[in-house]
């Protein structure tokens, strides 16, 4: 299979980053080292080149009924301009993905844009078309993949650094609302939302812009190294490794995200999902904190004191911000409370280690 | 890029650094590991007195990002640990063939050092 570039590959080339095989797309993972990357968005800000994450837009009468039968989440609160986040389950309300769904603003070309993840814009178009025809809506489902580039700006320092490329007034901008601007001369989306917990911006432009934004964003390059890392801290979902419909089959219920499930609303695992909701998850994603040292890492087991296996790592890191090893996994709903005392087995070895609450900073 | 190959050390594939000095040899990991490797968090070492095989895995290094096992060049018993890598691994990242030196070790057959790479081959392989 041949690897997706983004637009940006060569800049990067030039910048000395390292790559990796992320969801078929061959992305930046490092460039200074993942701690440099990772500090400088905490305390000042970084720019992310996240043009692996896909980009399908839907339009037509029935945008918003196709739209709203296929998320979790109500997306007919949306008013112009407005996003929110939520996820797209099966029919027994397993997530296939999360995502951010945007109404676009009065006069784009279509209604919603939705960004599902890294190597998944086929897959959710086609579930997109297939329900559409299925239930004979009037709408027109494009994989626009290919003509976006996105570049997330994260940090303190973000809304400074854009404010000084763009020609719109970013404190207009909300939290999770999507304007129309010029950013360094590309018209773009700009997007107040991220992964990172920081305040900051993502920016969807046409492939032949993204470098002149990429230059212009004066502040450290930063990989999906730092990306994990950051996101890891706030306790955010990661595609494949919290969720996945095979390997590690869940709930938004289960996953920590019941918020984004609009009951009240029509969609595909709505049923399935209401049951959860009466009865409760059997098993909680949770955080958990290593007192003892080691690294907890993805799939490592979690047992009681005692040593009675209860979970499983889903994704672990050393935290760069806290010093502390971190981690997230499933364990049953009884342990997922803050200050239960369990245990990670690292190589072998039960390393001590307490149950938290996420996000691990407070932002 | 360029790493630094010290012309007084011999390596092993698996890029852990030796420096014998009679029957005792100083051991790590090479500038090149530790750059492959990103930033180092958390080092496991054996305690002195402990037995190594050459070729076998004495430890574990942690960066953020990967989990490495590392291996002992020559066979022997471990004198002396770098307790330092405890509570600064960054040394790894900063100073691999210096202060972050991880095991001397009392060298059990002085033979076992020919099969090491010398710098020139250990060159050839990373470049």
């Amino acid at each position: 299979m041949t690897l997706r570039a983004p637009p940006l590959s060569a800049v990067h080339r030039r910048a000395d980053a390292s790559f990796t095989d992320f969801g078929g797309w061959e992305m930046p993972v490092e460039f200074e080292s993942i701690r440099t990357e990772h500090e400088a968005v905490r305390s000042e800000a970084g720019k992310f080149d996240v043009s692996h994450m896909g980009q399908i837009t839907v339009d037509g009468p029935d945008a918003a009924t196709l739209t709203q039968r296929l998320t979790t989440n109500d997306v007919t609160v949306l008013d112009p301009g407005e996003a929110q986040y939520g996820a797209i389950t099966d029919e027994d309300g397993i997530m296939l993905d999360d995502t951010v769904v945007y109404r676009l603003p009065e006069g784009a070309a279509d209604e919603f844009l939705f960004i599902p993840n890294a190597g998944h814009d086929g897959e959710m178009t086609e579930r997109w078309l297939s329900e559409r025809d299925e239930r004979g809506l009037d709408a027109t489902v494009t994989n626009r993949t290919e003509e976006y580039s996105m570049i997330a700006v994260q940090g303190p320092d973000a809304p400074d650094l854009l404010a000084a490329e763009t020609d719109i007034s970013l404190s207009a901008l909300s939290r999770f609302e999507v304007a129309d601007g010029v950013v360094a001369g590309v018209d773009s989306l700009i997007a107040r939302t991220g992964y990172t917990g920081e305040p900051g911006f993502e920016i969807l432009c046409p492939p032949n812009g993204a470098e002149a934004i990429w230059s212009a964003l004066a502040c450290q390059p930063c990989g999906l190294g730092a990306r994990d890392t950051l996101r890891l801290e706030m306790g955010f979902l990661l595609s494949g490794q919290e969720f996945h419909p095979v390997d590690e089959p869940r709930t938004p219920y289960e996953a920590g995200i019941g918020w984004t499930v609009a009951l009240d609303t029509e969609f595909v695992g709505r049923d399935a999902l209401e049951g959860v909701a009466a009865d409760g998850p059997e098993e909680k994603l949770v955080g958990i904190e290593l007192i003892d040292r080691g690294v907890p890492r993805h799939g490592y087991d979690v047992t009681t004191p005692e040593g009675e296996p209860i979970g499983h790592v889903t994704s672990g890191t050393m935290s760069p911000t806290l010093g502390a090893p971190i981690a997230l996994a499933y364990v049953p709903a009884a342990y997922a409370e803050p200050d239960e005392s369990v245990r990670v087995v690292v190589r072998g070895e039960p390393k001590k280690a307490r149950t938290r609450s996420t996000p691990f900073l407070d932002r | 890029m360029s790493f630094d190959v010290p012309d007084d050390l011999r390596y092993l594939e698996s890029h852990e650094w030796v420096r014998v000095a009679g029957d005792t040899a100083k051991v790590g990991i090479t500038a090149f590991a530790q750059d492959e490797l990103g930033d180092v968090v958390f080092v496991e070492l054996p305690e002195e007195g402990a037995e190594l095989t050459a070729g076998e895995d004495f430890g574990v290094v942690e960066s953020i990002k990967a989990v490495s096992d590392v291996y002992a060049p020559v066979s022997g018993t471990v004198t002396a640990v770098n307790d330092r890598l405890r509570d600064e691994p960054e040394l790894l990242n900063e100073d691999p063939f210096g202060d972050g030196w991880m095991l001397e070790v009392e060298v059990a057959d002085e033979s076992e050092t020919d099969d090491l790479l010398s710098p020139d081959a250990y060159r050839d392989q990373i470049e």
